[in-house]
This record gives structure tokens, C-alpha cells and sequence, in this order.
């Protein structure tokens, strides 16, 4: 993993990525009780691409990221990523970072990496020195994750997802107890890896930071998506709900 | 990386937050020795009473207090959701099945070793037959109660009364095995009676329980 020290880009800049299918949805529906959180849901998300997922809470947004990283299994349809619908089989392409940190707080943030590229294969230190630098935090800190700020945990929760290379990035609220700046910095790390050619998807309720980074807004509600926009509208800048603009 | 190396750094990780936490240890030993205590209060046998009924106190003491440690070891998975982190990595379901397995036999013995000469002066035993026995009764008995209760705990971890649910299924499938040690362990305290069946008894639900285990983790562990 090299991060370039490219600037955040536009749409432009990424007329030369791969464009075949990173995740299609075939009519997915995942129903919990009497209650479909996934409503019957189809699309293509194209590869060297990063998304913004948007939408109310209980849209149906964290469900989707984890029915795509294989950790809730579809009531109904099916979900591939880079062409395969074997979820299990494609677990050393993908980094997931979910709203808790999935970080042992009895640890410090290299000793946590160690171990979760361990379980990718990894044995050498310097994948996990390299993804830590790349969110700003120092290698050498040797104060379990316990006793880091909220922001020093999602920023370390990021290097664990990146720490063997995926080329696809899921980000669950990435954002969030996270300050302006670091949350800017954050981005454009982000930013460079979608430069790189990985395909990142980004659930947040802050999209205004992703404004001029994300190459589509993705909109969801009720469990379905209702509106694929390339720019963030200009109402939901404002404040007001989500304009439904369509590509 | 292969299923032992990744058996290996899951290992080397539990043991290093415990070592850290003392979560289970500290909560096994003081439990144990609550048991001891009261035990002792409650009879007052004599020295040919005790080896009677030793195996059988020593045993309970050691199924319950190993329960505490079989919650905590997948409690702390639960903390922040790690153990999703495991589910999305390509790392064999079943590696982490065993370096929990081997975690908490490492635990138990410990506490075993810690408790055992309390218990012989509490109940004022000693041993008729050859007292190295009791290492392999041990040894046994105890991959029998870590390896189902390191399962069930995995399965327990996601309902909502896990602490409750865990002896609710634990205990009446360690029945067997509970029969087996007690039996062995007072055949050899006294003297008297098979001590090679229930060796070879235990030797069998171990083998059997672990192969069942090893099967079923993984959809235990892939399940919502």
C-alpha cells in the first residue's frame, strides 16, 4: 500500500479507472421479523469508484454494507463482488469498518493491526506502520486503544480495514466523533485510495464532506434506493432531506 | 497462513489480554474459593469421607467457575464488535475455535493448579491410588468442559440472557463427562473402583465432542 500525494479529485480524474462492476445487487431483500430492512433491491456499483451512502436512519444503509461484506446473509436475491457470489471467496478483497471500532481496547493500535493482518496473511510490521502513518497516527504509540481519543479509534479502526490492501473499501459512519479536520484528512486518504483504483462505499450522515470527492451520491430509503445522483444536491446542502436526482 | 499459525496468534492474543485484564482468571479463582470455603463450613467429613465425596465437590467448583471463564472469553469478542472483523477476514473459522479451546484449558488449569492444595487441606486428602493419575483425569476432564463449553458459549453470545443460556445448555450435555471425572477421580482418591473405564470414557467424549465442534463452528461462528 502507497498512498500518492494526489489531491482529492473529481469525476474527471477518473475517466481512466476500471468501470466493470466492483458489487452488483441482484434483487436483494433482507427481512428481520416482520420487518424488510432490504426491499427488493438491484444495482451496479462500477469499480474504482467512491460512493456515498446517504439516507435517513433505518433506510436500510448499515444493513446494506453488512448483506455486501457477508455478514447478513440476503432473505432474498443475491450480491457479487468482483464477479463472484461466493461472499467467503472474495473476504481477502474486501476491508470493512464498521460504527463500533472492531479494535481490542486491551491493545495498542499496532499490536491490534498485527493481529488483523495476521488473519489476512500478513507477518511482517510494515503493512501495519504503513496504514497507521496514512491516517495520521504514529506506529509507535505504545498506549492501548483503550485510552485513545474517539477520533484516534475510528482513525486506527480505518488502518485496520486498510492494512491488506483491499480493493474494496466498506466504511460504516467513518466520520463520526470525529473531528472537522480529521474527518478532512480522512477523506482525502480516501480520496488517494479511490485515485489507486479501489472502490470505496461511504455510509454517512455528513455527505457535505464528500461534496467534490464522491463520484455518486447514493441515496436509500425504506430499504431501497431511491436516488443515484453524481453531485450532492443542493438542498440536502442546505439541510433540508435528500433531493431525488437521478443519474 | 495456516490454520496452526493462525491458531498460534489468536492464542498469543487471548492470553496477552488476559494477562492484561485478568477478567476470567481473577473471577475463576475468587468463585473456586468461594466454593472451597463454603463447602467446608457446610461439611465436616473425616479424612476416609473426603476422599468419597472430593471428586465430586472438586469437580462442580471447577465446572462452574470454568463457565465465568467461558462467558469472558467471548465477551470480550463481543466488546466493539471484534469478532465481526474475524467473520469478514479469510481466516479459518475453526482456528479460532481451538486457540479459544486451548485459551480457556490454559485458564482452567491454572486454577486447577492453584486450587487443588487448598482443597487437599481444606478436605484433609490424600491419595490411596497413584496420585499422578490425577493429572491425566485432569488434563481430560477438563478439554471436556473448555472444548463443549468454548461451543456453546460461541453459540450463547448472541442471545440476549447469554450468561443464563450458556449452564442451561452446558451442563446437562456435560453430564457424561461429569459422571466420568468424578467417578475417576474418587477411584483413584480411595483406591478403589474402574479408574480405566471413566479414563477411557472421557477419552472418548473428548474425541467425539471436539470432532462434533470442529464440524459446526463455522456455521456457528457465520451465524446472524
Amino acid at each position: 500500500m502507497s498512498f500518492s500525494s494526489a489531491p482529492a479529485n473529481s469525476l474527471a480524474t477518473n475517466s481512466s479507472q476500471p468501470t466493470s462492476a466492483a458489487v452488483t445487487l441482484s434483487h436483494v431483500s433482507k427481512i428481520f421479523g416482520r420487518f424488510a430492512a432490504l426491499r427488493d433491491m438491484s444495482a451496479e456499483f462500477a469499480a474504482g469508484k467512491l460512493y456515498a451512502i446517504l439516507g435517513d436512519n433505518g433506510a436500510g444503509k448499515t444493513t446494506l454494507l453488512r448483506a455486501m461484506v457477508g455478514l447478513a446473509q440476503p432473505t432474498r436475491g443475491t450480491i457479487s463482488l468482483l464477479g463472484n457470489e461466493d461472499l467467503r471467496a472474495a473476504t481477502h478483497h474486501i476491508g470493512y469498518m464498521a460504527h463500533p471500532t472492531l479494535l481490542y481496547e486491551e491493545m495498542s493500535g499496532m499490536e491490534n493491526l498485527r493481529y488483523f493482518a495476521a488473519l489476512y496473511g500478513i507477518r511482517d510490521d510494515q503493512p501495519c506502520e504503513r496504514a497507521i502513518r496514512a491516517v495520521g497516527l504514529d506506529p509507535a504509540l505504545t498506549r492501548r486503544v483503550g485510552h485513545y481519543s474517539q477520533g484516534m479509534r475510528q482513525r486506527l479502526s480505518l488502518a485496520r480495514a486498510l492494512v491488506h490492501d483491499p480493493k474494496i473499501l466498506f466504511l460504516d459512519e467513518p466520520f463520526s466523533n470525529v473531528d472537522v479536520v480529521s474527518a478532512r484528512e480522512m477523506v482525502h486518504v480516501l480520496a488517494q485510495m479511490r485515485d489507486l483504483g479501489k472502490t470505496i462505499f461511504i455510509v454517512t450522515h455528513q455527505a457535505v464532506l464528500l461534496e467534490g470527492v464522491a463520484d455518486e451520491f447514493v441515496f436509500m430509503a425504506a430499504g431501497q434506493i431511491s436516488a443515484r445522483a453524481r453531485e450532492l444536491p443542493s438542498s440536502l446542502e442546505r439541510g433540508a432531506p435528500p433531493a431525488r436526482t437521478t443519474l | 497462513m495456516s490454520l496452526g499459525e493462525i491458531t498460534r496468534v489468536s492464542l498469543a492474543k487471548d492470553l496477552r489480554l488476559e494477562w492484561r485484564s485478568k477478567d476470567a482468571i481473577n473471577s475463576m479463582l475468587f468463585f473456586a474459593l468461594l466454593v472451597v470455603v463454603i463447602f467446608s463450613f457446610s461439611f465436616d467429613p473425616t479424612a476416609e469421607e473426603s476422599r468419597h465425596i472430593a471428586g465430586g465437590i472438586v469437580w462442580v467448583a471447577f465446572l462452574f467457575a470454568a463457565v465465568v471463564a467461558l462467558n469472558q472469553t467471548w465477551a470480550r469478542e463481543l466488546r466493539n464488535q471484534v469478532l465481526d472483523a474475524y467473520r469478514v477476514s479469510p481466516a479459518p473459522a475453526n482456528a479460532l475455535f481451538i486457540s479459544k479451546a486451548v485459551g480457556n484449558f490454559i485458564f482452567v488449569a491454572v486454577l486447577e493448579a492453584l486450587m487443588a492444595p487448598l482443597f487437599m487441606v481444606f478436605y484433609n486428602l490424600r491419595s490411596i491410588g497413584p496420585a499422578y493419575q490425577l493429572v491425566v483425569v485432569g488434563a481430560l476432564a477438563t478439554w471436556a468442559l473448555v472444548a463443549n463449553g468454548t461451543f456453546f458459549a460461541a453459540m450463547s453470545i448472541r442471545t440476549r440472557s447469554r450468561e443464563v443460556m450458556l449452564p442451561l445448555i452446558l451442563f446437562p450435555i456435560s453430564i457424561p463427562a461429569l459422571l466420568a471425572m468424578v467417578s475417576a477421580t474418587t477411584a483413584i482418591l480411595t483406591g478403589e473402583g474402574a479408574y480405566r473405564f471413566w479414563v477411557v470414557l472421557l477419552v472418548v467424549y473428548d474425541v467425539v465432542f471436539t470432532t462434533v465442534c470442529l464440524l459446526l463452528f463455522e456455521t456457528v461462528l457465520h451465524a446472524e
